[in-house]
């Protein structure tokens, strides 16, 4: 478990437009790495690049590479299937399967790619996935009800779950809180720093105070105006870019000067 | 006006309100007799209006409507203001659009259940037309008796015929939508589609059913009528409205489903069948559904496809068929004995009321599936 990512002057497309411009760095396993910068600026667009989720998107692509401990991503012949199931995302808005129970929400990974599961399997399963999301005492009672039914912030964890169900060696977020209150927020920053004892966990975050308190780096992106790609401006321990960035921009983001 | 209320304001910030001040808010209002009011008077003024020129329901109806939505406007606008009388105006209109859209309706149920009430019975029901002619309906006619023969077999034809149209029509319907939706996308091969399928919406049911006819002519020599061509030719008619539901309902489904799905590491074809599609189901089935309510009372494609049949025919693949519309079109247009006609009107408006059943059942079939497989959202 947990893998290393090491990406090499990446550029991302949307069809013609280049979004991300040149891109190099290196995520070290079992660490939280979080990735900050303005609206607009490339953040969430690169982070999809890592999981080859960008390419859903119709005139996606990329040139580059991007090494999931020493494995291109985009060589040929790689099924992005296979680089999803072990490089799992949870996404901005918590979004349960609105039409399975919480049991059957954990289990969508195996179960919607048609593996047989035993009773028992997936018992322990649903368990150990929910009580790594911090989530089983609270659905423990009523693990046939409906995802949809739970809080926002219990949605989201419960996507997490569903995440680390299917046993990937990184996990994506892409602004998980960013759609959640402050004890919401909390309940998933205690859990991210869990989850990197077992997983190497990237996070894309708004909140600056969020990437200090959870992140072990922090990559700072910066655009240089509307329709110029973004480019990773800084990328260093957490603590060091917020007390003693070596760029400027870096330094006026995280002192609120601008953005 | 203004310098009393900000005197009465002042006031009362410094002492507590007098206990039944007026409020300086509310405007006029209506007292609640005088709705009613108006309306009994014009119902009354209605009805002598309606007496001048001749008395006759429709006339005072629409007199009564009328003079209520002067009336009511007026008194409104004059008690209550300007806006509020607007509103009234307004609302008064649309309660009398909605009633005079009801009045077909009410009247069609009213109609089709005095007329074919009467006809309805297990005889009707379970027997066919073989063997009945016109001298059995003149001995009726003569005797007194019970009216012989029935709609068995056209309802059955009813059944099967549509039965297999939808077993032809939703899997091309519903993969058609699916590749429309999921994979199409918006490419030169999807809006081709799209184009032929809203072409093909427009198509006039009878040149469905010559359609169906010609090309099983083509296949099997002339005179080749039996249900199956009639199921082809509905499908033809049920294909582009199973298109247009099941592609409305697949793209409300959000886009995030697909992507949490996908990231989950799941592929393309089993996240459509396996999220996509059950979010969906409960309006691609009632969309389905309606379609069937649709064409399940076209008349013209049967006739020049199945052809018309008096006994029981439990085969699509052999032989005439009747339907039900096509019964009740041969019933009123040939009677079985031109001498005695009541009795085929009694079984045409009986098999009227039976096909009107039948819909009814379906629309309310498609909100019981509608709310059966609707994401539930329990606690």
């Amino acid at each position: 478990m947990a893998k290393r990512i090491d990406v090499n002057d990446l550029n991302v497309y949307y069809s013609k437009f280049l979004a991300v411009e040149g891109v190099s760095i290196n995520i070290e396993p079992k660490s939280v790495t979080a990735f900050i910068g303005p609206s607009g600026c490339g953040k969430s667009t690169f982070l999809r690049t890592l999981n080859r989720m960008h390419e859903v998107i119709p005139g996606g692509r990329v040139e580059g590479e991007v090494l999931l401990d020493g494995d291109d991503l985009y060589g040929p012949g790689v099924d992005p299937v296979t680089v999803r199931s072990q490089i799992g995302m949870v996404f901005q808005r918590p979004n349960p399967f609105p039409t399975m129970s919480i049991k059957d929400n954990v289990l969508a990974g195996v179960k919607l790619n048609g593996q047989k599961i035993s009773k028992s399997d997936a018992d322990a399963l649903v368990e150990k996935s929910l009580r790594g999301a911090n989530l089983w005492n609270e659905v423990k009672d009523r693990l046939d009800k409906p995802g949809s039914g739970l809080s926002g912030g219990q949605q989201q964890r419960l996507c997490i779950a569903r995440t680390i169900a299917v046993k990937p060696d990184v996990i994506l977020m892409d602004e998980p809180c960013s759609a959640l209150d402050p004890i919401s927020t909390l309940a998933i920053e205690d859990l991210i720093n869990e989850l990197k004892n077992d997983y190497t966990v990237v996070i894309v975050t708004h909140n600056m105070q969020q990437a200090a308190r959870v992140s072990d780096k922090t990559a700072f992106f910066n655009i240089a105006g509307t329709g110029k790609p973004g480019k990773l401006i800084e990328f260093n321990d957490t603590a060091a870019i917020f007390s003693n960035p070596e760029q400027k921009a870096t330094e006026d983001y995280v002192s609120g000067r601008f953005g | 006006m203004s310098a009393m209320t900000t005197f009465e304001r002042s006031n009362t910030t410094l002492t507590p309100p007098p206990s039944r001040k007026r409020n300086s808010l509310a405007k006029g209002k209506m007292p609640k007799w005088a709705l009613p009011a108006i309306g009994a008077g014009s119902i009354v003024l209605g009805a002598a209006a309606s007496t001048l020129t001749g008395f006759s329901v429709a006339t005072f109806a629409i007199y009564s409507a009328v003079l209520f939505l002067v009336i009511a406007s007026v008194a409104t606008t004059v008690v209550e203001g300007k806006r509020r009388g607007k509103n009234a105006m307004w609302t008064y209109l649309i309660y009398a659009s909605f009633i005079l859209a009801l009045i077909p309706l009410a009247s069609v149920l009213y109609t089709v259940l005095e007329k074919g009430l009467p006809g309805m019975n297990s005889h009707f029901l379970f027997t066919s037309m073989n063997g009945i002619t016109g001298a059995v309906d003149n001995q009726t006619v003569a005797e007194g008796t019970p009216v012989l023969g029935g709609a068995y077999h056209a309802l059955m034809g009813t059944l099967l015929i549509t039965l297999w149209a939808t077993l032809i029509s939703v899997p091309v319907g519903m993969l058609t939508a699916i590749y429309l939706v999921e994979y199409g996308k918006n490419g030169p091969l999807a809006r081709a589609i799209t184009f032929f399928v809203d072409v093909m919406t427009g198509i006039p049911s009878i040149v469905a059913g010559l359609f169906a006819a010609a090309f099983f002519g083509l296949l099997l020599g002339p005179n080749s009528r039996m249900g199956i061509v009639a199921a082809v030719a509905l499908s033809v008619l049920m294909i582009p409205t199973v298109v247009r539901s099941t592609e409305e309902m697949l793209k409300i489904v959000p886009n995030e489903l697909r992507e949490a799905s996908y990231a989950l590491g799941v592929r393309r074809w089993r996240t459509i069948l396996k999220v996509v599609i059950p979010t969906a189901i409960s309006g691609i089935a009632s969309g389905v559904t309606l379609a069937i309510a649709r064409v399940i009372g076209e008349t013209a494609p049967i006739l020049v496809t199945a052809g018309i049949a008096s006994n029981i025919n439990l085969n699509v693949f052999a032989n005439w068929m009747s339907t039900l519309p096509t019964f009740i079109y041969y019933q009123i247009m040939t009677p079985t004995s031109p001498t005695n006609v009541d009795p085929s009107l009694q079984r045409a408006w009986a098999a009227a009321l039976l096909l009107i059943l039948m819909v009814m059942a379906l629309n309310l079939i498609a909100r019981l599936i509608a709310k059966i497989f609707a994401p539930k959202k329990g606690r």
